[in-house]
Protein backbone atom coordinates (compact mmCIF):
# COMPACT_ATOMS: atom_id res chain seq x y z
CA UNK A 1 0.00 0.00 0.00
CA UNK A 2 1.33 3.53 -0.66
CA UNK A 3 1.81 5.78 2.20
CA UNK A 4 -0.55 8.88 2.05
CA UNK A 5 2.48 11.96 1.50
CA UNK A 6 2.74 13.76 4.77
CA UNK A 7 0.95 17.02 4.20
CA UNK A 8 2.91 20.35 5.13
CA UNK A 9 1.48 22.22 8.71
CA UNK A 10 0.95 25.65 8.22
CA UNK A 11 0.16 27.65 10.62
CA UNK A 12 -1.12 31.29 10.11
CA UNK A 13 -2.01 34.83 12.52
CA UNK A 14 -2.79 38.48 12.23
CA UNK A 15 -1.02 40.58 15.00
CA UNK A 16 -1.47 43.93 14.81
CA UNK A 17 -2.93 43.66 10.73
CA UNK A 18 -6.52 43.76 9.74
CA UNK A 19 -7.13 40.68 8.50
CA UNK A 20 -6.68 41.78 5.08
CA UNK A 21 -3.88 39.72 3.65
CA UNK A 22 -5.94 36.51 5.77
CA UNK A 23 -8.83 37.97 2.79
CA UNK A 24 -6.32 38.39 0.23
CA UNK A 25 -5.10 34.01 1.42
CA UNK A 26 -9.08 33.50 0.62
CA UNK A 27 -8.34 35.18 -2.89
CA UNK A 28 -6.45 32.06 -4.11
CA UNK A 29 -9.84 30.85 -5.13
CA UNK A 30 -10.46 27.58 -6.03
CA UNK A 31 -6.90 26.88 -6.09
CA UNK A 32 -7.28 26.53 -2.25
CA UNK A 33 -8.35 23.07 -2.87
CA UNK A 34 -5.00 22.36 -4.86
CA UNK A 35 -3.14 23.66 -1.73
CA UNK A 36 -5.13 21.41 0.45
CA UNK A 37 -4.15 18.29 -1.31
CA UNK A 38 -0.01 19.43 0.08
CA UNK A 39 -0.92 21.42 3.15
CA UNK A 40 -2.99 21.38 6.30
CA UNK A 41 -3.90 24.20 8.33
CA UNK A 42 -2.88 24.12 12.02
CA UNK A 43 -3.20 27.20 14.52
CA UNK A 44 -4.98 29.83 12.41
CA UNK A 45 -8.18 32.06 12.36
CA UNK A 46 -9.41 29.30 9.96
CA UNK A 47 -9.48 26.56 12.20
CA UNK A 48 -9.19 28.55 15.52
CA UNK A 49 -6.64 26.71 16.61
CA UNK A 50 -5.32 28.58 19.92
CA UNK A 51 -1.46 27.31 20.10
CA UNK A 52 0.76 26.13 17.17
CA UNK A 53 1.74 22.81 17.59
CA UNK A 54 5.59 22.05 17.58
CA UNK A 55 6.06 20.41 14.41
CA UNK A 56 5.08 23.11 11.67
CA UNK A 57 6.56 23.56 8.20
CA UNK A 58 5.42 27.13 7.68
CA UNK A 59 3.83 29.80 9.89
CA UNK A 60 2.61 33.10 8.14
CA UNK A 61 2.16 36.30 9.83
CA UNK A 62 0.33 39.13 9.25
CA UNK A 63 0.56 42.53 11.37
CA UNK A 64 3.17 43.88 12.96
CA UNK A 65 4.04 44.09 16.69
CA UNK A 66 1.86 46.46 18.78
CA UNK A 67 1.31 44.88 21.89
CA UNK A 68 3.28 42.40 23.97
CA UNK A 69 0.43 39.94 23.54
CA UNK A 70 1.60 40.23 19.60
CA UNK A 71 5.23 39.77 20.81
CA UNK A 72 3.91 36.53 22.55
CA UNK A 73 2.95 35.13 19.23
CA UNK A 74 5.61 35.89 16.72
CA UNK A 75 7.90 34.39 19.25
CA UNK A 76 5.65 30.82 19.45
CA UNK A 77 5.32 31.12 15.78
CA UNK A 78 9.19 31.09 15.73
CA UNK A 79 9.52 28.20 18.05
CA UNK A 80 7.13 25.86 16.21
CA UNK A 81 7.56 26.78 12.33
CA UNK A 82 10.64 25.62 10.16
CA UNK A 83 10.16 28.81 7.73
CA UNK A 84 8.27 31.85 8.75
CA UNK A 85 6.79 34.54 6.12
CA UNK A 86 5.78 37.85 6.93
CA UNK A 87 2.82 38.49 4.62
CA UNK A 88 1.70 42.08 3.69
CA UNK A 89 2.53 45.38 4.53
CA UNK A 90 2.34 45.61 8.52
CA UNK A 91 4.12 42.82 9.33
CA UNK A 92 7.24 44.14 6.70
CA UNK A 93 6.84 47.94 7.82
CA UNK A 94 4.30 48.15 10.71
CA UNK A 95 2.35 49.71 7.78
CA UNK A 96 -0.78 51.62 8.60
CA UNK A 97 -0.47 51.09 12.47
CA UNK A 98 3.09 52.22 12.79
CA UNK A 99 2.18 55.70 11.62
CA UNK A 100 1.61 56.57 15.01
CA UNK A 101 5.00 56.09 16.07
CA UNK A 102 6.05 59.54 16.54
CA UNK A 103 3.32 60.51 18.70
CA UNK A 104 4.10 59.37 21.99
CA UNK A 105 1.80 56.58 23.38
CA UNK A 106 0.33 58.68 26.49
CA UNK A 107 -1.40 61.42 23.82
CA UNK A 108 -2.60 58.63 21.98
CA UNK A 109 -4.80 56.57 24.87
CA UNK A 110 -5.57 60.46 26.08
CA UNK A 111 -7.09 61.16 22.73
CA UNK A 112 -8.89 58.09 22.48
CA UNK A 113 -9.95 57.27 25.79
CA UNK A 114 -10.19 60.89 27.32
CA UNK A 115 -10.70 63.94 24.76
CA UNK A 116 -12.54 62.13 21.41
CA UNK A 117 -15.97 62.93 21.52
CA UNK A 118 -18.44 61.81 23.27
CA UNK A 119 -15.76 59.79 25.98
CA UNK A 120 -15.24 62.71 28.20
CA UNK A 121 -14.51 61.18 31.79
CA UNK A 122 -13.40 57.55 29.96
CA UNK A 123 -11.01 55.92 31.35
CA UNK A 124 -8.22 54.62 30.10
CA UNK A 125 -8.41 50.37 29.86
CA UNK A 126 -5.83 49.15 32.75
CA UNK A 127 -7.51 45.23 33.11
CA UNK A 128 -4.35 43.03 34.06
CA UNK A 129 -6.00 41.21 31.53
CA UNK A 130 -5.30 43.22 28.63
CA UNK A 131 -1.93 43.45 26.82
CA UNK A 132 0.47 46.09 27.08
CA UNK A 133 0.74 48.25 24.45
CA UNK A 134 4.17 48.82 22.91
CA UNK A 135 5.69 52.77 23.10
CA UNK A 136 6.31 51.93 19.00
CA UNK A 137 4.47 49.47 15.99
CA UNK A 138 7.45 47.50 14.83
CA UNK A 139 8.08 45.32 11.87
CA UNK A 140 8.29 41.76 13.35
CA UNK A 141 11.77 40.67 11.77
CA UNK A 142 12.65 43.67 14.69
CA UNK A 143 11.98 40.51 16.92
CA UNK A 144 12.70 37.33 15.49
CA UNK A 145 14.11 35.73 12.42
CA UNK A 146 12.25 36.24 9.10
CA UNK A 147 12.86 33.91 6.24
CA UNK A 148 10.68 35.30 3.39
CA UNK A 149 8.44 38.55 3.24
CA UNK A 150 5.42 39.05 0.69
CA UNK A 151 4.95 42.48 0.42
CA UNK A 152 1.23 44.28 -0.42
CA UNK A 153 -1.06 45.86 1.51
CA UNK A 154 -2.60 43.52 1.12
CA UNK A 155 -0.44 41.18 -1.26
CA UNK A 156 -2.54 39.95 -4.28
CA UNK A 157 -4.02 36.27 -3.59
CA UNK A 158 -1.73 35.62 -6.78
CA UNK A 159 1.49 36.71 -5.14
CA UNK A 160 0.73 34.06 -2.04
CA UNK A 161 0.13 31.60 -4.36
CA UNK A 162 3.20 31.68 -6.21
CA UNK A 163 5.41 31.92 -3.01
CA UNK A 164 3.64 29.02 -1.57
CA UNK A 165 4.02 26.75 -4.76
CA UNK A 166 7.55 27.76 -5.05
CA UNK A 167 8.02 26.80 -1.84
CA UNK A 168 6.60 23.76 -2.03
CA UNK A 169 8.02 22.57 -5.13
CA UNK A 170 11.42 23.05 -3.21
CA UNK A 171 12.09 26.27 -5.25
CA UNK A 172 13.43 30.26 -4.12
CA UNK A 173 9.96 31.88 -4.21
CA UNK A 174 10.64 34.85 -6.58
CA UNK A 175 7.90 37.40 -7.05
CA UNK A 176 7.73 39.04 -10.84
CA UNK A 177 6.59 42.13 -11.91
CA UNK A 178 2.91 42.89 -10.65
CA UNK A 179 3.40 40.53 -8.38
CA UNK A 180 5.87 43.03 -6.35
CA UNK A 181 4.31 45.44 -5.11
CA UNK A 182 3.94 47.55 -1.78
CA UNK A 183 0.83 49.08 -2.10
CA UNK B 1 34.56 58.79 -35.25
CA UNK B 2 32.85 58.05 -31.98
CA UNK B 3 34.71 55.54 -29.54
CA UNK B 4 33.35 52.35 -27.54
CA UNK B 5 33.04 50.99 -24.34
CA UNK B 6 31.33 47.70 -22.58
CA UNK B 7 28.58 47.53 -20.36
CA UNK B 8 28.13 43.22 -19.17
CA UNK B 9 29.95 42.75 -22.72
CA UNK B 10 27.18 45.13 -25.02
CA UNK B 11 29.30 47.13 -27.14
CA UNK B 12 28.24 51.39 -26.11
CA UNK B 13 29.42 53.96 -28.24
CA UNK B 14 29.70 57.53 -26.79
CA UNK B 15 30.67 61.05 -27.22
CA UNK B 16 33.76 62.34 -25.56
CA UNK B 17 32.49 64.26 -22.49
CA UNK B 18 29.76 61.90 -21.81
CA UNK B 19 29.63 59.99 -18.77
CA UNK B 20 28.80 56.11 -18.55
CA UNK B 21 25.07 56.86 -17.28
CA UNK B 22 24.79 59.24 -20.69
CA UNK B 23 26.39 56.84 -22.74
CA UNK B 24 24.12 53.65 -21.14
CA UNK B 25 20.63 55.42 -21.32
CA UNK B 26 21.54 56.47 -24.70
CA UNK B 27 21.74 53.08 -25.86
CA UNK B 28 18.53 52.00 -24.35
CA UNK B 29 20.72 50.12 -21.20
CA UNK B 30 18.62 50.81 -18.00
CA UNK B 31 21.59 51.25 -14.88
CA UNK B 32 19.11 51.87 -11.46
CA UNK B 33 19.56 55.42 -10.19
CA UNK B 34 18.00 58.15 -7.85
CA UNK B 35 19.22 61.57 -7.76
CA UNK B 36 20.43 61.63 -11.85
CA UNK B 37 18.45 63.27 -13.97
CA UNK B 38 19.25 64.27 -17.55
CA UNK B 39 18.60 67.66 -17.29
CA UNK B 40 20.80 68.51 -14.37
CA UNK B 41 24.50 67.74 -13.17
CA UNK B 42 25.10 64.75 -11.76
CA UNK B 43 25.11 65.07 -7.55
CA UNK B 44 26.39 61.75 -7.35
CA UNK B 45 24.73 61.60 -3.94
CA UNK B 46 22.46 58.29 -3.77
CA UNK B 47 25.42 55.55 -5.39
CA UNK B 48 22.62 53.46 -6.89
CA UNK B 49 24.28 53.58 -10.05
CA UNK B 50 27.44 51.77 -9.11
CA UNK B 51 29.53 49.88 -11.45
CA UNK B 52 31.87 47.59 -11.50
CA UNK B 53 34.65 49.15 -14.09
CA UNK B 54 38.14 47.43 -14.49
CA UNK B 55 37.37 45.79 -11.03
CA UNK B 56 36.42 48.97 -9.40
CA UNK B 57 33.51 50.44 -8.11
CA UNK B 58 32.28 53.81 -9.20
CA UNK B 59 29.42 56.17 -9.67
CA UNK B 60 28.25 55.56 -13.23
CA UNK B 61 26.65 59.23 -13.16
CA UNK B 62 29.50 61.06 -12.11
CA UNK B 63 31.97 58.76 -14.40
CA UNK B 64 33.13 60.19 -17.74
CA UNK B 65 33.21 57.31 -20.29
CA UNK B 66 36.28 56.22 -21.60
CA UNK B 67 37.45 53.78 -24.63
CA UNK B 68 38.15 50.26 -23.90
CA UNK B 69 36.54 50.31 -20.22
CA UNK B 70 35.11 46.79 -19.53
CA UNK B 71 31.90 47.92 -17.32
CA UNK B 72 30.01 45.51 -15.16
CA UNK B 73 26.34 46.77 -14.03
CA UNK B 74 23.57 44.20 -14.21
CA UNK B 75 25.25 41.58 -12.00
CA UNK B 76 24.18 39.50 -9.04
CA UNK B 77 26.89 41.20 -6.46
CA UNK B 78 26.23 44.96 -7.38
CA UNK B 79 22.64 44.14 -7.87
CA UNK B 80 22.86 43.12 -4.09
CA UNK B 81 24.77 46.14 -3.18
CA UNK B 82 22.28 48.34 -4.63
CA UNK B 83 19.22 46.14 -3.06
CA UNK B 84 21.06 47.29 0.30
CA UNK B 85 21.41 50.88 -1.01
CA UNK B 86 17.87 50.79 -1.36
CA UNK B 87 16.82 48.85 1.49
CA UNK B 88 18.55 51.53 3.89
CA UNK B 89 16.58 54.35 2.29
CA UNK B 90 13.67 52.35 3.27
CA UNK B 91 14.33 52.50 6.86
CA UNK B 92 15.90 55.50 7.07
CA UNK B 93 12.75 57.56 5.87
CA UNK B 94 8.93 56.37 6.67
CA UNK B 95 7.99 54.70 3.29
CA UNK B 96 4.63 53.62 4.03
CA UNK B 97 3.52 52.72 0.44
CA UNK B 98 -0.14 51.82 0.85
CA UNK B 99 -0.72 55.41 2.32
CA UNK B 100 1.38 57.13 -0.37
CA UNK B 101 0.14 59.46 -3.27
CA UNK B 102 2.96 58.77 -5.23
CA UNK B 103 2.83 54.79 -4.75
CA UNK B 104 3.17 53.15 -8.44
CA UNK B 105 4.91 56.34 -10.03
CA UNK B 106 7.70 56.40 -7.33
CA UNK B 107 11.28 55.90 -8.29
CA UNK B 108 12.56 54.91 -5.21
CA UNK B 109 9.85 51.98 -5.25
CA UNK B 110 10.22 51.01 -8.73
CA UNK B 111 13.66 50.77 -8.10
CA UNK B 112 13.20 48.13 -5.26
CA UNK B 113 10.89 46.03 -7.36
CA UNK B 114 13.27 45.85 -10.21
CA UNK B 115 15.86 45.00 -7.51
CA UNK B 116 13.50 42.39 -5.78
CA UNK B 117 13.57 43.61 -2.31
CA UNK B 118 10.94 41.77 -0.61
CA UNK B 119 11.94 43.55 2.79
CA UNK B 120 13.61 46.71 3.66
CA UNK B 121 15.72 43.84 5.80
CA UNK B 122 17.40 46.45 8.34
CA UNK B 123 15.55 47.86 11.92
CA UNK B 124 13.49 50.96 11.09
CA UNK B 125 14.38 54.70 12.40
CA UNK B 126 10.66 55.96 12.40
CA UNK B 127 12.27 58.91 12.18
CA UNK B 128 9.86 62.13 13.70
CA UNK B 129 9.76 64.51 10.70
CA UNK B 130 6.78 66.81 9.94
CA UNK B 131 4.36 67.45 6.92
CA UNK B 132 4.35 71.19 5.73
CA UNK B 133 0.76 71.53 4.51
CA UNK B 134 1.01 75.49 4.42
CA UNK B 135 1.67 76.22 0.65
CA UNK B 136 -2.25 76.21 -1.19
CA UNK B 137 -1.17 74.05 -4.20
CA UNK B 138 1.44 71.54 -2.59
CA UNK B 139 1.67 69.50 0.01
CA UNK B 140 5.68 68.73 1.30
CA UNK B 141 6.06 65.27 2.82
CA UNK B 142 9.27 65.22 4.45
CA UNK B 143 8.77 61.35 5.72
CA UNK B 144 9.82 60.57 1.92
CA UNK B 145 12.74 62.77 1.10
CA UNK B 146 15.52 60.70 -0.18
CA UNK B 147 18.06 63.97 -0.29
CA UNK B 148 18.64 63.36 -3.94
CA UNK B 149 18.67 67.46 -4.09
CA UNK B 150 16.80 67.34 -7.21
CA UNK B 151 14.64 69.79 -6.50
CA UNK B 152 17.40 72.15 -4.82
CA UNK B 153 19.08 71.99 -8.14
CA UNK B 154 15.67 72.50 -10.46
CA UNK B 155 14.86 75.82 -7.74
CA UNK B 156 18.29 77.01 -8.24
CA UNK B 157 18.98 76.05 -11.72
CA UNK B 158 15.51 76.55 -13.92
CA UNK B 159 13.57 78.43 -11.32
CA UNK B 160 16.11 80.58 -9.83
CA UNK B 161 14.50 80.70 -6.57
CA UNK B 162 16.51 78.86 -4.27
CA UNK B 163 13.45 77.55 -2.52
CA UNK B 164 15.04 74.61 -1.13
CA UNK B 165 18.39 73.91 0.25
CA UNK B 166 20.06 70.05 2.18
CA UNK B 167 20.89 71.42 5.79
CA UNK B 168 23.24 68.57 8.33
CA UNK B 169 25.48 66.56 7.90
CA UNK B 170 25.56 62.62 7.67
CA UNK B 171 22.12 61.32 9.39
CA UNK B 172 21.34 64.24 10.27
CA UNK B 173 20.77 65.94 6.32
CA UNK B 174 17.67 66.95 5.83
CA UNK B 175 15.53 69.55 3.73
CA UNK B 176 15.01 72.59 4.51
CA UNK B 177 12.82 75.29 2.90
CA UNK B 178 14.42 79.00 2.54
CA UNK B 179 12.00 81.68 4.40
CA UNK B 180 12.38 82.83 8.12
CA UNK B 181 8.96 80.77 8.76
CA UNK B 182 10.92 77.32 7.15
CA UNK B 183 7.12 76.61 5.67
CA UNK B 184 6.54 76.44 1.84
CA UNK B 185 4.03 79.18 1.86
CA UNK B 186 6.29 81.61 2.82
CA UNK B 187 8.37 81.47 -0.38
CA UNK B 188 7.35 82.11 -3.92
CA UNK B 189 7.60 78.58 -4.53
CA UNK B 190 4.49 77.87 -7.72
CA UNK B 191 3.00 74.68 -9.27
CA UNK B 192 4.53 75.80 -12.16
CA UNK B 193 8.03 75.55 -10.91
CA UNK B 194 10.24 72.48 -12.21
CA UNK B 195 11.30 71.76 -8.74
CA UNK B 196 7.50 71.25 -8.21
CA UNK B 197 7.71 67.99 -10.97
CA UNK B 198 11.27 66.23 -10.31
CA UNK B 199 10.46 64.45 -6.97
CA UNK B 200 11.54 60.50 -7.64
CA UNK B 201 9.78 59.65 -4.45
CA UNK B 202 6.34 61.04 -2.66
CA UNK B 203 7.41 64.73 -1.12
CA UNK B 204 6.55 67.34 -3.25
CA UNK B 205 3.01 66.77 -3.88
CA UNK B 206 0.42 68.82 -6.04
CA UNK B 207 -2.80 69.11 -3.75
CA UNK B 208 -6.15 67.92 -4.37
CA UNK B 209 -4.79 65.24 -7.67
CA UNK B 210 -4.19 62.15 -5.42
CA UNK B 211 -5.54 59.28 -6.70
CA UNK B 212 -7.36 60.39 -9.59
CA UNK B 213 -5.16 57.01 -11.11
CA UNK B 214 -6.21 54.24 -9.14
CA UNK B 215 -3.33 52.43 -7.80
CA UNK B 216 -3.03 49.11 -9.77
CA UNK B 217 -2.82 51.53 -13.63
CA UNK B 218 -0.12 53.82 -12.05
CA UNK B 219 2.95 54.31 -14.28
CA UNK B 220 5.36 51.22 -13.14
CA UNK B 221 2.30 49.10 -12.29
CA UNK B 222 2.04 49.14 -16.21
CA UNK B 223 5.88 48.65 -16.77
CA UNK B 224 8.68 47.99 -14.79
CA UNK B 225 11.20 51.00 -14.61
CA UNK B 226 14.25 49.16 -16.57
CA UNK B 227 11.65 49.62 -19.75
CA UNK B 228 13.24 52.52 -22.17
CA UNK B 229 11.47 55.84 -21.57
CA UNK B 230 9.89 54.51 -17.89
CA UNK B 231 12.21 56.45 -15.53
CA UNK B 232 9.62 59.42 -14.13
CA UNK B 233 11.74 61.66 -14.76
CA UNK B 234 10.55 61.75 -18.27
CA UNK B 235 6.46 61.47 -17.34
CA UNK B 236 4.54 64.13 -16.10
CA UNK B 237 2.46 62.75 -13.28
CA UNK B 238 -0.38 65.48 -12.79
S1 LIG C 1 7.79 57.78 -1.72
FE1 LIG C 1 7.74 55.89 -2.89
S2 LIG C 1 8.73 54.41 -1.56
FE2 LIG C 1 8.17 56.16 -0.28
S3 LIG C 1 6.14 55.72 0.53
FE3 LIG C 1 5.83 56.83 -1.34
S4 LIG C 1 5.63 55.25 -2.92
FE4 LIG C 1 6.54 54.28 -1.17
S1 LIG D 1 12.14 66.52 -1.74
FE1 LIG D 1 12.23 65.00 -3.38
S2 LIG D 1 13.51 66.01 -4.94
FE2 LIG D 1 13.86 67.09 -3.04
S3 LIG D 1 15.65 66.15 -2.10
FE3 LIG D 1 13.84 65.14 -1.23
S4 LIG D 1 13.52 63.38 -2.54
FE4 LIG D 1 14.86 64.72 -3.66
S1 LIG E 1 22.32 58.21 -9.74
FE1 LIG E 1 24.47 58.13 -9.62
S2 LIG E 1 24.84 58.47 -7.53
FE2 LIG E 1 22.66 58.69 -7.66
Amino acid sequence: MIEPRKKIKVATTSLAGCFGCHMSLLDIDQRLFTLLEHIEFDRSPLTDIKTCSPDCDIGIVEGGLCNTENIHVLREFRRNCKILIALGACAINGGLPAQRNHLPLAVLLEEVYHTSPGLANGMIPNDPELPLPLDRVHPIHEVVHVDYAIPGCPPSGDAIWKVLTDLLAGREPELGHGLLHYD
Amino acid sequence: MSQTFTIDGRVIPFEVGQTVMQAASQAGIYIPHLCYHPAFKPNGSCKLCTVKVNGRQSASCTLRAQSGMVVESDTEEINAERRMLTQMLFVEGNHFCPSCEKSGNCQLQATAYHLGMMSPHFDHFFPDRAVDASHPDILLDFNRCILCSLCVQASREVDKKQVFALSGRGIGTHLIINARSGRLADTDFSLADKAAQVCPVGVILKKRTGFAVPIGQRTYDQQPISVPGKVAEEIRHD
